[in-house]
């Protein structure tokens, strides 16, 4: 199948050649859609129908945006007037919000063809996109292994050039984790960068959008559009947002790159070991500094997530409770019986396990030891990068310890994995702004995705090193066979 | 109540801000509309949507804790409280915990005899209020009413200073004329704009701490706070006499049959797993915004019940009834600057204007009467311009038509006839008709004259001078 979707630039340019209108477009996109995801499964479900509707509205709009046309996979617990909307969760069933995200109000306004409904770990509660109630997306690169989650289905969709780009969240890693796998650009932004309105919660303190795109400037261009301050959203920062693809072109000469030996210690796969280790040198010769930095708390990072993020969740999730909307219990009974019935049946397995773990740390004689104690831990993780970066622009280390595993590997060993999650979590702790781009392919040529942190609000630092690096490396260029 | 015990009365009361806007978001306060109509994503707790704190609220409660003294947060904290109920959307409530707004203040409350006693206030917190649920004993399911929902709420404690039902009544009624005199609550019990309940306990005089507490709740005016901790009292008391223990649970007060009954007994406290709301950044509190509060604040009832009896050199029982109201006390100075002799005017604040408000069930604003209007009036009354009679029903007329008085009185002719040509013929006829009322006079029975004055008003239809009338008979029967 032909790679119409490998960059924005490409796609106006296969638009441009076409003869016919938006909606015919998005009908050809749809179909395609269709059958590539007979195998990849990025999407939860695809309405042809209405989004030709939309892609009628978009070219009667008459403004072309930034974005016309451009198909942007939307994840599935992001909010568009009117469209279902289920964080990939049976307790969401049927429920379409009568209000849009901030981020796709911003597409929109650019003219994006939103594409929504990309498969996601329930409640982005996952590494690995098996938790959905639609059952698991398979990776493009080997259909029988993860792509990565809980934004699954968005990198996926990416990957097998179902989309252009795609939006996802992440709390943990969700977003650059499945970019990692699945051998595409994932971004998450600053905490404050991006309006959180209308994306359903996982972890408030912790949830933030970005963008997932096969290359770096593309990443910039979306990231562009949906960054900025948002007054429905009192985590939203109030700053000016930079032009981001204007340092797409800059060289990486004069770049401190920081390396933590804590993140190199153990337990990652020698196959991404050796990209990663190949990635600092190609740094290198591009003139880039690397010291060495320590980050003494980020073996507390894993736990201190545990406690916070699942905190928050148990509070977040209380509101399904089969009372006001989604999925009510049928069975007769008291108010009790109502709220337990349909949050059994309701809610998955990963779920009510994230939520009897948040409510047991915030329980009274609990609640110092655990959720009080993590919260301290969380600031030493920050004051860890603040010191960190005065002596660095940036920190590499390597996204994920392995490449995809196979799908059902994991799914009863928790601990494990939660395990695939250890070097994005501190960057969620801390607000900072990462990238993970493509840097080869590892053990059987799985994709290995590099990751870059810096300061809160250096977003441009982390698209001018990366740039740099895939202008300079042919890793982005790799694509799944078959497609 | 034997004299062995002391009471012990802590009160939580809530008090709805009157903001125009709900505390999170947009929707409207107003009261009384259809059931769900004043309510949008936010406050329906749909998945997605985020809190966005209303400024003005804040603003309000930083008023009620410089009105009352208290210290204020440095920092503005939001926490979540856990629990589940159909009129909470969210299934937890945003509140503060740890960090009220306001902390440590107090109201002095003033006793019959003039004695004053300060009663401390604990803590004053912001919070969202919840829906509504309604019941119909008939069906066998309930409906959902959210209109409520995310109404700002100020949640303000007392600490267990309060020793009698009659000092729980005057804390009440005293935090009540401070808030309506900051114009930042209705305060209105029957649409639940202020609500109370009351912990109490029983111990002997001299114990050292508590005995164990009973919260009432169902309080639904100030008589039924008093009534119930006066019930409990004795009912405590009396289960104390007879040796036994007081079971620490939550009543219901029943204001048809006048008793507390048991609605639950505490098995543990509940836990609501409070945490810092993660959607609301803390802020910080500038001290330019508290100093900016501070310059707004109105003349607080203490003040200005003393600036009342020295400005107006008036008597400590009609300077209280005076303020017990804003509005009341902004009225009288309004007339009082209009006519400068403020003893008359508070009589007719004190008599005519209170009897129409309690007759028509209003607050003076409901009368819509003009402070210029009623100087007017009472001008004329002084003046002998009119009779006092005359007055009042100028008055009710003013009231009705919201006209000038002036105008009435000249409509209706009811200038007073203080000549005494014009009067002559109306007394000899009083005089004349009236053999026995002047037999009981000229025998020394003087009440008889006011009798006979009265007559002579009647003929006038309440236009002669009364006191011109009186000089004439006495003259006459000399």
């Amino acid at each position: 199948m032909e790679d119409i979707l490998s960059s924005i630039d490409g796609f106006k340019r296969w638009l441009k050649g076409r003869t016919g209108s938006l909606a015919d477009a998005a009908r050809f996109l749809t179909d395609r859609i269709s059958s590539i995801d007979a195998d990849v499964r990025a999407f939860a479900r695809i309405d042809a129908e209405r989004i030709a509707r939309r892609a009628s509205g978009l070219e009667k709009a008459g403004k072309k945006g930034r974005l016309y046309g451009v198909p942007v996979a939307i994840k599935d617990n992001i909010c568009a007037k009117g469209e279902l909307t289920t964080c990939a969760s049976r307790i969401l069933e049927g429920f379409r919000p009568p209000y849009s995200a901030a981020v796709v109000e911003k597409l929109s306004a650019e003219g994006a063809l939103l594409i929504g409904g990309a498969n996601m770990d329930e409640f982005a509660f996952g590494s690995s996109c098996e938790t959905s109630c639609y059952g698991p997306t398979r990776n493009p690169w080997d259909t029988s292994r993860i792509p990565g989650g809980s934004s699954g289905g968005s990198a996926a969709a990416v990957a097998s050039g179902e989309v252009t780009a795609a939006l996802g969240s992440d709390t943990g890693g969700s977003i650059r984790q499945p970019a990692a796998m699945c051998g595409v650009v994932g971004f998450k932004p600053t905490y404050g960068r991006v309006s959180r309105y209308g994306l359903i919660a996982f972890a408030s303190s912790l949830d933030q959008i970005g963008p997932i795109t096969r290359n770096v400037a593309d990443c910039a261009a979306i990231l562009e559009v949906i960054s900025g301050y948002d007054n429905r959203d009192s985590t939203s920062v109030n700053m000016e947002v930079p032009r981001y693809t204007e340092s797409l072109s800059e060289e990486t000469g004069g770049l401190t790159i920081g390396i933590p030996g804590e993140y190199f210690r153990a337990g990652i796969a020698e196959g991404v070991r050796s990209r990663i280790d190949e990635a600092i040198k190609v740094f290198r010769d591009l003139g880039a500094r690397t010291v060495d930095i320590s980050l003494p708390h980020t073996k507390y990072a894993v736990s201190c997530y545990y406690i916070i993020a699942p905190a928050e969740a148990s509070s977040n999730l209380a509101r399904y409770d089969g009372v006001h909307y989604g999925y009510r219990s049928p069975g007769p009974g008291g108010l009790e019986e109502l709220y337990t019935a349909s949050r059994n049946a309701g809610l998955g397995e990963e779920a009510k396990r994230r939520i009897l773990l948040g409510t047991y740390s915030l329980s009274s004689g609990y609640y110092e030891a655990y959720y009080l104690k993590a919260q301290k831990v969380r600031t030493r993780i920050a004051d860890d990068f603040r010191e960190a970066f005065k002596a660095c622009d940036c920190i590499l280390t390597p996204t994920s310890p392995t490449t995809a595993f196979k799908i059902g590997e994991r799914v009863d060993d928790p601990l494990t994995m939660y395990l695939s999650d250890i070097f994005t979590i501190p960057a969620n702790l801390a607000g900072l702004p990462a990238i993970s781009v493509p840097c080869g392919p590892g053990e059987n040529g799985l994709p290995v995705g590099l990751q870059l942190m810096a300061a809160p609000f250096n977003e441009e630092t982390l698209i001018r090193a990366a740039s740099a690096f895939e202008r300079n490396t042919e890793h982005h260029k790799l694509r799944p066979e078959g497609l | 109540m034997s004299n062995k015990y002391e009471t012990v009365i802590g009160l939580e009361v809530h008090v709805q801000l009157a903001t125009k806007t709900k505390v999170f978001c947009g929707c409207s306060t107003a009261f009384g509309a259809r059931p769900n109509t004043q309510v949008c994503p936010v406050c329906l707790g749909l998945p997605g949507v985020l809190p966005v704190l209303n400024r003005k609220a804040f603003k309000y409660v930083i008023k009620v804790a410089l009105a009352l003294g208290c210290d204020i947060q440095k920092t503005v904290k939001f926490d979540r409280k856990n629990y589940y109920y159909p009129d909470l959307p969210k299934n937890y409530q945003i509140s503060q915990h740890d960090m009220p707004l306001a902390y440590d203040g107090k109201v002095t409350i003033v006793a019959e005899d003039g004695n004053t006693t300060d009663i401390r206030v604990t803590r004053a917190h912001l919070e969202e209020d919840a829906g509504k649920l309604l019941h119909d004993p008939g069906l066998p399911f309930s409906y959902v009413d959210l209109n409520r929902t995310g109404t700002p709420l100020l949640e303000i404690v007392s600490e267990p200073d309060i020793r009698t039902p009659e000092e729980a009544h005057r804390y009440l009624v005293t935090l009540k004329q401070i808030i309506k005199y900051l114009e930042v609550s209705d305060c209105n019990m029957e649409e639940g704009s202020l609500r109370c309940d009351a912990n109490i306990s029983l111990r002997e005089k001299g114990a050292p701490g508590f005995g164990s507490k009973v919260e009432i709740k169902n309080l639904n005016s100030f008589k039924a706070v008093r009534d119930a901790l006066a019930f409990e009292e004795e009912r405590q008391a009396g289960l104390l006499d007879d040796g036994e223990k007081i079971v620490q649970e939550t009543r219901l007060w029943d204001e048809k049959k006048n008793v507390t009954v048991s609605m639950r007994v505490k098995e543990e406290a509940q836990d609501y797993r409070y945490f810092p709301e993660p959607d609301l950044v803390p802020f910080e509190v500038r001290a330019d915004l508290v100093e900016e509060m501070r310059a707004s604040m109105p003349e607080m009832p203490r003040e200005r019940a003393l600036r009342f009896s020295r400005q107006y050199k008036l008597g400590e029982k009609d300077v209280e009834v005076l303020i017990s109201e804003k509005d009341i006390a902004d009225f009288f100075e309004q007339v009082a600057g209009c006519f400068d002799k403020p003893r008359v005017v508070c009589n007719w604040i004190k008599g005519e204007i209170m009897r129409h408000m309690n007759e028509r069930g209003t607050d003076i604003r409901g009368l819509n009467l003009k402070p210029g209007d009623l100087a007017k009036l009472i001008k004329m009354v002084d003046d002998e311009f009119i009779s006092g009679i005359s007055g009042k029903d100028v008055l009710e007329a003013c009231i009705e038509t919201g006209k000038d008085p002036a105008a009435i009185v000249r409509k209706k002719g009811l200038e007073q006839v203080s000549d005494e040509g014009a009067l002559e013929g109306i007394v000899e006829k009083v005089i004349a008709e009236n053999e026995r009322s002047v037999t009981d006079y000229k025998s020394g029975k003087t009440a008889a004259l006011s009798f006979l004055v009265g007559q002579v008003m009647k003929a006038t239809k309440g236009k002669a001078n009364p006191k011109l009338a009186g000089e004439m008979l006495r003259r006459k029967l000399g």
